[in-house]
């Protein structure tokens, strides 16, 4: 030791220091999605057609008249309002500024909106934005409470991918029941029931037999589809007038409210399902981050062991959660029976289980977040049916793909760095 | 409270972890629990606090028995504990964490954050603490977070407090604030029981010390005892206390790392310019607090991260920017902080996992299948070399004891040709036959001539094992010092303070293990070593320092 001689740690002179690489992804995409609309929705079309927007309906307070504007005009308008925000982001983060959630939301709504434009120019039926939007909560409703019901699982550590199977034993269950008893509110209280039955297989094989939690999952969505399946084929076709004629829920109007320009009809015209939905929301957002329950909800999510060591319940709070989990998602089951006043049919969920599982993703695990991430992915899927009513030059199974493609791009883009549950899929064992 | 464990027997499928143990703890002492690791302190105190259920024995508090079904139950009874591994959710505030199982509550369930407040603010008042309640854990350092988990068991109005290796994270002077509040809680009519490993930390606070050994109670022995005797009886044997090494011969400087600096994803600087070299035939032991950039340094060394910025070179060589098949070519041997992750596949067995990286190489490989052969003559030979204890090469790595797990990750490290050895935690939890034998094998290596990088949070270890001391903070290098700078200083740099700030603060103000230790160097005669003189003092072999 004594051999070696040791320099004083002089303190190293400041210098300029490396900085971490920049990312530039973002003000990327806003460019090219920004151009894209310029050329294609401004640009290339013919000049001279106008498009047609319809803001109010025939039962509000003051009814609005259409508005018409020069296509191709504003379509270039917005793509410059476009580009000007990718330039904004672009200048950000040259300087390694970060930039609000407004900038996003504002180039979507303006994107979409050259984009309505565009693909109502020269047609003779007008654009029913109000309608639009209507149609974006109704097919949202299913989203929102499959995105709940997986917040509520993954909250307290159990990862939920068998959304698609409670939606659609709910929306079996309501069917049967409303069908059986002729009316749609029975059917409504049913829906959860079936929700909670597949939560409890769920729950008895990933905390009872501490078997993979994504694995149990993915098999109860295929035992769902079988099961209905097989009842539909058999003692729903044979008799459909008794088990498989469900009533629909009726509409119910929100006096004064329902009435207010463009936001009354969209929110406050609904069936008693989307109220339930408003409620639901606004008592998971205050109940999962201000009460004793969710606090508990959360440290055994997040680290259950620490809960464990004072005195919380680990499998019985994951247990309790999930059941509830299920409810709501079988609640959003009836969707799509009795709310949308349609038959059961075999595999009539379509995949929305995985994507209110994108929803929650996106909405960061939050209610609130969930609500927005499901309105966005019912707004595409509404959009494809309304373009496909009035007409687009846009090949009708392209649009058909509208929803899923905005779902990935949506996730991968604009999920960014989240943290999920700490423990969610480790099964708690002493 | 006076609390008693009466014939405590708790087995593990064939290993009695504990055996007839039998404990009181009297109210308001200090009550140590001395023994190594895996001597069965911590599985102990686990049914004592409810988590485990004991085979046999009972839990007497007042001289009443108890049955604790879980934690809830001993917690009910008065008894709280601060786990070695903080039992507190990193996302949480402060204030939430402490609050936990008890929620104070408003109506309709929701929580009254106020009240959860002033329960923090009133404790951390009461003993000085200085914990904001709205601060979240994970942005806390690790003394602030036992503060916290102090706060929690004292919340629950805990009469015993058990205090899991509570030192093993802690800095010298973070360590002697947690004695004073130890006596303060002593004064206040708590009682602790405290787990502990190292006697210099039994001797400096308990009133009583229990040793355990191989899940027995072997005896009680005074405060006063001597170090040497304590540890004779915690291992069985009469061990020495320091590491027989030679001063280095330290050759050329073959490791070279300049303005190395790693940003993770979050944007925070890990490493921030690190430049030092290491001489061949020397030991450098870089020390600081867990989570101070050790990790990422070893990690870009490796090549399992890459840097914004700087370079390694090894022999005149670059390595960044290679892979980590190129790194381990070059003669870099790494032994990883968390053996059980990184450095064995714990299903492969110990012949396999002594040819994990040499198994695509002859005489290993033959063409593209192995020589089965050749790879078990291999672990019959680096087993008995590195003294591997296991039933046979053949059992699964995962099933022999830490200390021969890192035994094999060390004879597979060491059976190449080496130019550079990088161990990071090289006897975390080992027991003290084990860490003799890996420092020995350290010691061995450096002899040979080989650059040897150590990377460990115990100052002991360090001090054991250095030739000179880079000390980490914030991903910066506070200072590089003599391997036998003093160890207030050390601890005063590891906590971010310059070396001169930290000679005049230690030479002024030493803590109370830091005074045991100036004690015990006078009795034998030598100066004392602070303030530290730039030009080392020759120091007394370290068994005298101890």
């Amino acid at each position: 030791m004594t051999a070696t001689t040791v320099a004083p740690p002089a303190p190293a002179p400041e210098k300029a220091k490396p900085l971490a690489p920049i990312s530039w992804k973002a003000p990327i995409g806003y460019g090219v999605v920004g151009l894209i609309s310029l050329v294609l929705f401004g640009l290339l079309p013919a000049d001279g057609q106008d498009s047609t927007f319809v803001l109010s309906t025939s039962k509000d307070f003051f009814t609005i008249d259409p508005i018409t504007v020069p296509a191709k005009v504003t379509a270039i308008v917005l793509s410059v309002i476009a580009l000007v925000l990718a330039g904004i982001s672009w200048q950000a983060t040259r300087n390694r500024r970060k930039v609000g959630a407004w900038l996003p939301v504002v180039f979507g709504i303006v994107v979409v909106l050259a984009f309505l434009t565009w693909a109502d120019a020269g047609k003779s039926s007008p654009l029913p934005l109000t309608g639009l939007l209507q149609g974006s909560l109704f097919l949202a409703i299913p989203l929102v409470f499959g995105s709940l019901a997986g917040l509520l699982c993954e909250r307290s550590g159990i990862i939920n991918v068998a959304i698609e199977g409670q939606l659609l034993a709910g929306a079996f269950l309501a069917a049967v029941v409303a069908s059986i008893t002729s009316s749609a509110y029975v059917g409504l209280v049913a829906a959860p029931i079936a929700g909670m039955i597949v939560s409890a297989l769920l729950v008895l094989f990933s905390i009872r037999y501490v078997v993979n939690q994504i694995i149990v999952g993915v098999v109860l969505n295929v035992l769902v589809v079988g099961v209905t399946s097989y009842l539909f084929s058999t003692v729903l076709k044979a008799d459909a007038s008794t088990f498989n004629s469900p009533p629909k829920l009726p509409t119910i109007d929100i006096p004064l409210l329902s009435q207010i320009p463009i936001v009354g009809p969209v929110l406050f015209r609904q069936t008693i399902l989307v109220y339930i939905m408003y409620v639901v929301v606004v008592l998971l957002q205050i109940f999962v981050f201000r009460s004793r329950w969710g606090l508990r909800l959360r440290a055994v999510g997040e680290h259950p062991k620490a809960a464990d060591t004072v005195g919380i319940k680990v499998n019985r709070t994951r247990v309790r959660a999930t059941l509830l989990g299920g409810a709501v998602a079988g609640l959003g089951g009836a969707f799509f029976t009795v709310a949308a006043g349609l038959a059961f049919g075999k595999e009539m969920t379509g995949g929305k289980g995985f994507i209110a599982l994108a929803a929650m993703i996106l909405g960061r695990w939050n209610p609130v977040g969930a609500l927005a991430a499901a309105l966005l992915f019912g707004f595409s899927d509404n959009l494809q049916v309304v373009l496909g009513i009035i007409g687009t030059p846009i090949p009708s199974q392209i649009m058909l793909m509208t929803p899923y493609v905005v779902t990935i791009f949506a996730v991968a883009g604009l999920v960014g760095r989240v943290r999920p549950p700490a423990a969610e899929g480790i099964p708690y064992v002493k | 409270m006076k609390l008693e464990l009466r014939g405590i027997t708790k087995r593990f499928g064939a290993l009695v972890a504990n055996d007839h143990i039998d404990l009181v703890v009297e109210p308001g002492e200090i009550h140590a629990l001395l023994g190594e690791n895996g001597a069965g302190k911590s599985t102990l105190m686990n049914v004592l606090y409810g988590l485990y259920d004991p085979d046999e024995g009972q839990i007497l508090v007042d001289d009443e028995p108890r049955v604790f079904v879980g934690p809830g139950d001993a917690m009910a009874a008065g008894i709280g504990m601060v786990h070695q591994h903080f039992m507190l959710v990193p996302v949480f505030t402060v204030a939430e964490n402490v609050a936990l199982g008890h929620e104070p509550v408003k109506g309709g369930g929701l929580l009254d954050l106020a009240e959860a407040r002033r329960r923090v603010k009133e404790i951390s008042d009461r003993f000085g603490f200085d914990v904001n309640p709205d601060a979240l854990v994970e942005d806390l350092p690790v003394g602030a977070q036992q503060r916290v988990e102090i706060i929690k068991a004292l919340s629950r109005r805990a009469e015993v407090l058990i205090l899991d290796e509570p030192t093993a994270v802690l800095t010298p002077q973070e360590t002697d604030e947690l004695i004073a509040i130890m006596r303060q809680l002593k004064e206040s009519g708590t009682s602790i029981v405290f787990i502990t490993h190292k006697l210099r930390e039994v001797r400096a606070v308990a009133d009583r010390i229990t040793v355990i050994r191989r899940g027995k109670v072997v005896g009680d022995a005074d405060p006063s005892a001597a170090e040497t005797e304590l540890a004779s009886l915690m291992v069985g044997r009469s061990v020495s206390l320091g590491v027989a090494k030679e001063p280095a011969q330290p050759g050329d400087a073959t490791v070279k790392i300049t303005d190395l600096s790693v940003i993770d994803a979050a944007g925070v600087r890990q490493l921030d310019a690190v430049s030092f070299d290491v001489a061949r035939g020397e030991i450098l032991a870089i020390a600081g607090v867990q989570g101070n950039g050790q990790t990422e340094l070893t990690e870009v060394m490796l090549g399992l991260q890459a840097p914004v910025a700087g370079s390694f070179t090894l022999d005149g060589r670059e390595l960044v920017g290679r892979s980590v098949t190129d790194v381990l070519r070059a003669g870099v041997g790494f032994v990883p902080e968390d053996r059980t992750i990184d450095g064995i596949v714990a299903e492969f067995s110990v012949a396999e996992n002594l040819v994990l990286d040499l198994h695509d190489q002859p005489p290993f490989a033959r063409g593209v299948s192995m020589n089965p052969a050749k790879v078990l003559a291999n672990a019959e030979q680096r087993t008995v070399e590195f003294d591997v204890r296991t039933p046979s090469v053949h059992a699964p790595a995962g099933t022999l004891s830490g200390g021969n797990q890192q035994k094999v990750v060390l004879a597979r490290e060491m059976s190449r040709p080496l130019r550079l050895l990088i161990a990071s935690q090289p006897t975390r939890g080992l027991d003290v036959g084990s860490i003799e034998f890996v420092h020995s094998r350290i010691v061995q290596e450096r002899d040979n001539g080989t650059p040897v990088i150590i990377v460990s949070t115990e100052l002991d270890e360090v001090l054991a094992l250095a030739d000179r001391i880079l000390v980490m903070y914030r991903g910066r290098i506070v200072g590089i010092v003599p391997g036998d700078t003093d160890r207030d200083v050390l601890g005063l740099m590891m906590a971010g303070v310059p070396l001169e700030d930290a000679q005049a603060q230690a030479a002024t103000h030493h803590t109370l293990l830091g005074e045991a230790d100036l004690e015990a160097e006078q009795e034998t005669a030598s100066p004392p070593p602070a303030p530290v003189a730039s030009t080392p003092t020759p120091q007394p072999d370290e068994e005298a320092g101890e």
